[in-house]
């Protein structure tokens, strides 16, 4: 089977005062339809630089991304992207925001009814039903991310792209809404990017997960496949010997092999240790 | 039992009046009504001493009290003018009632009545100057504040001009207005008087840069994140403004707006000081030559009216702003 999307040989370069900064080097990756993958990696890692490029936010200086037989050029609604900070626009209510980006997509094929109701559908999905009428200043931090998770399924993504969806939300909300978004990844088999910092998110959601090393010319260090069946559940996963495996390898793969050396003048040494892994 | 609400602000007053008042409620009480009370009699008690003491070659400078009988007198004088007008217009009528009974193929001419502008049809022009003006200048300021938000292109080539133009003086356009509209208004049956449109483009000249500048600061700031969403959304350039960049940007543009119309307001009444344009300015610039014992009162009564008409302007930019943004923080007393 043909993957879905396909990453080859991506790498990116900024140019800076200092020259030219390599962030990423032939990161290749391919995903199939209907995967639930998890960019993990410590921060400035490059895994939103990735994101971004698959998405089409930023263009990759080498390589390229192919989703389903197209190379990804620009950003689209094909490839939704859930923001960190939601992103919504504050002057208009969680069905206004919904809405503007079902307008967009499907105003040549659904009628005002339709899109109506694919409006209602989406937040009642994302269990926001109740408060759809409300601007965002009026609801909290983890309802807001479900209004934003709304509006990219709202577009019907091939891909559904989430930049650490769930970092600025607080273990209980982050619980609620990881178990909102396995149920809705079970309904619709959206296939979807997560990146992540957390070990036991990543864990819990993905199918795989892609380990990154630290950079500069960060690329993929470790693949792990997380054969855990489905529907999960994290109280009876919690001692599970396949579940504190897979934990187990992130945890040494970050803090192990990939420990990030904290004072900058041993950074040489850092990157020194990944060109010695990827060798 | 009947339970009567109050608004918050009037809480304080109840509590007075039924004599269980808090300590908060005494500190609000002091704030809202007494210390502005406190502080509007001791500047009526400093004006009329330090007026007493001034003699011009108009006689005494005018003290509180005269100034209220200067503006009772000018209500009156308004009046006495509308009654006039009435009057007139009434005679004409029954003029052209008798003849078109002698003569029933006679069209009738009907003429204006001309009596001398009083105090209150001043301020209706100035009124209606500087909202012309004021419009006028908005519609420019905000698309080129638009545009000069969105391309750095155009900003790099608009910056120096607006830095340029932005601190001159309405005193300085007033001359060149004045030639240019007499130069290229040139009709037989003018809509609008020359003088108008003298004031109202200076007005504009001078008002449009706040504005400008706030939009086109709104339209630089707006958020990273909310041009990706209209990235990822393929909104085309039209709906990319409408939907992300006009809202992002509101409530700048609205701060802008209302420095703009106080400056306007400002402007106004010099210009039509300088101009003899009909107005305010005229209005104090008359009495200034007209200078009998009651111009320094009159003059007084009408900065005072200046100044409530400012102040009136701006409270209604400010309703406009709580209606219209979204963002309610933004919006400043």
């Amino acid at each position: 089977m043909k993957a879905l999307l396909e990453l080859s040989n991506v790498g990116m370069a900024f140019d800076t005062p200092k020259g030219q900064f390599e962030a990423l080097k032939d990161v290749n990756l391919k995903i199939d339809a209907g995967e639930f993958v998890s960019l993990i990696g410590h921060s400035g890692c490059g895994k939103s630089t990735v994101l971004n490029i698959v998405a089409g936010l930023l263009q990759a200086t080498d390589g390229g991304v192919i989703l389903d037989k197209h190379e990804v050029t620009e950003p689209g609604p094909e490839r939704a992207v859930v923001f960190q900070n939601h992103s919504l626009l504050p002057w208009l209510t969680a069905f206004e925001n919904v809405e503007l980006a079902v307008k967009q997509v499907f105003r040549k094929t659904k009628s005002k009814a339709e899109i109506r109701e694919w409006v209602e559908h989406n937040l009642e999905l994302v269990h926001m039903a109740h408060a759809m009428h409300k601007k965002p200043d009026e609801i909290s931090g983890g309802m807001k991310q479900r209004v934003g998770i709304a509006r990219a399924l709202a577009m019907q993504p091939q891909v559904l792209l989430m930049d650490e969806p769930f970092g600025a939300l607080d273990a209980l909300t982050r619980a609620h809404l990881q178990d909102s978004l396995m149920d809705i990844h079970a309904q619709l088999g959206t296939t979807v990017i997560m990146i992540t910092h957390d070990v036991d998110e990543a864990v819990l959601l993905s199918d795989r997960i892609v380990m990154m090393t630290n950079g500069p010319s960060a690329t993929i260090g470790e693949i792990l496949d997380v054969t855990l069946p489905r529907p999960r559940d994290r109280l009876a996963l919690a001692d599970d010997p396949t579940f504190v495996r897979c934990r187990q390898q992130v945890l040494q793969f970050l803090y192990e092999k990939q420990r990030k050396v904290e004072p900058l003048p041993k950074r040489s040494d850092s990157s020194a240790e990944a060109t010695r892994k990827r060798a | 039992m009947v339970t009567l609400t109050f608004p918050t602000w009037m809480e304080p007053y109840r509590a007075l009046a039924t004599g269980k008042i808090t300590g908060d409620q005494w500190r609000n009480l002091l704030r809202q009504l007494i210390l502005p009370v406190l502080g509007m009699a001791a500047f009526l008690l400093l004006w009329q001493l330090a007026a007493q003491r001034i003699d011009t070659s108009l006689g005494q400078f005018p003290g509180p009290v005269d100034v209220w009988e200067q503006a009772g007198a000018l209500v009156e004088e308004h009046q006495a003018s509308r009654a006039k007008e009435a009057a007139f217009h009434e005679r004409q009528e029954k003029y052209i009632a008798s003849r078109l009974e002698q003569q029933p193929e006679w069209q009738p001419v009907y003429r204006d009545y001309t009596g001398a502008p009083t105090f209150f049809d001043q301020i209706g022009t100035s009124l209606i100057t500087v909202m012309s003006g004021f419009l006028l200048a908005s519609l420019i300021a905000i698309p080129m504040g638009i545009v000069i938000g969105l391309s750095s292109t155009a900003h790099a080539a608009m910056n120096p001009l607006i830095q340029l133009f932005k601190p001159v003086s309405p005193l300085a356009w007033l001359p060149l207005v004045t030639m240019v509209v007499s130069a290229l208004y040139v009709t037989d049956d003018p809509l609008v008087a020359k003088s108008f449109l003298t004031s109202m483009f200076t007005v504009s000249l001078c008002c449009l840069w706040p504005t400008l500048m706030n939009t086109s600061v709104g339209v630089t700031s707006v958020s990273q994140d909310l041009t990706n969403v209209s990235r990822v959304l393929r909104l085309n350039a039209l709906s990319h403004v409408r939907k992300i960049v006009l809202p992002s940007a509101l409530p700048m543009m609205f701060t802008g707006l209302r420095l703009s119309l106080g400056i306007a307001w400002m402007v106004l009444i010099a210009a039509e000081m300088l101009a003899q344009n009909p107005g305010l300015g005229k209005f104090v610039w008359d009495e200034f030559q007209n200078g009998s014992s009651q111009s320094l009162g009159r003059i007084m009564v009408a900065v005072i009216v200046i100044g409530l008409i400012g102040f009136l302007l701006d409270r209604l930019m400010l309703m406009l702003q709580r209606a219209l943004v979204w963002d309610k923080a933004s919006v400043q007393r």
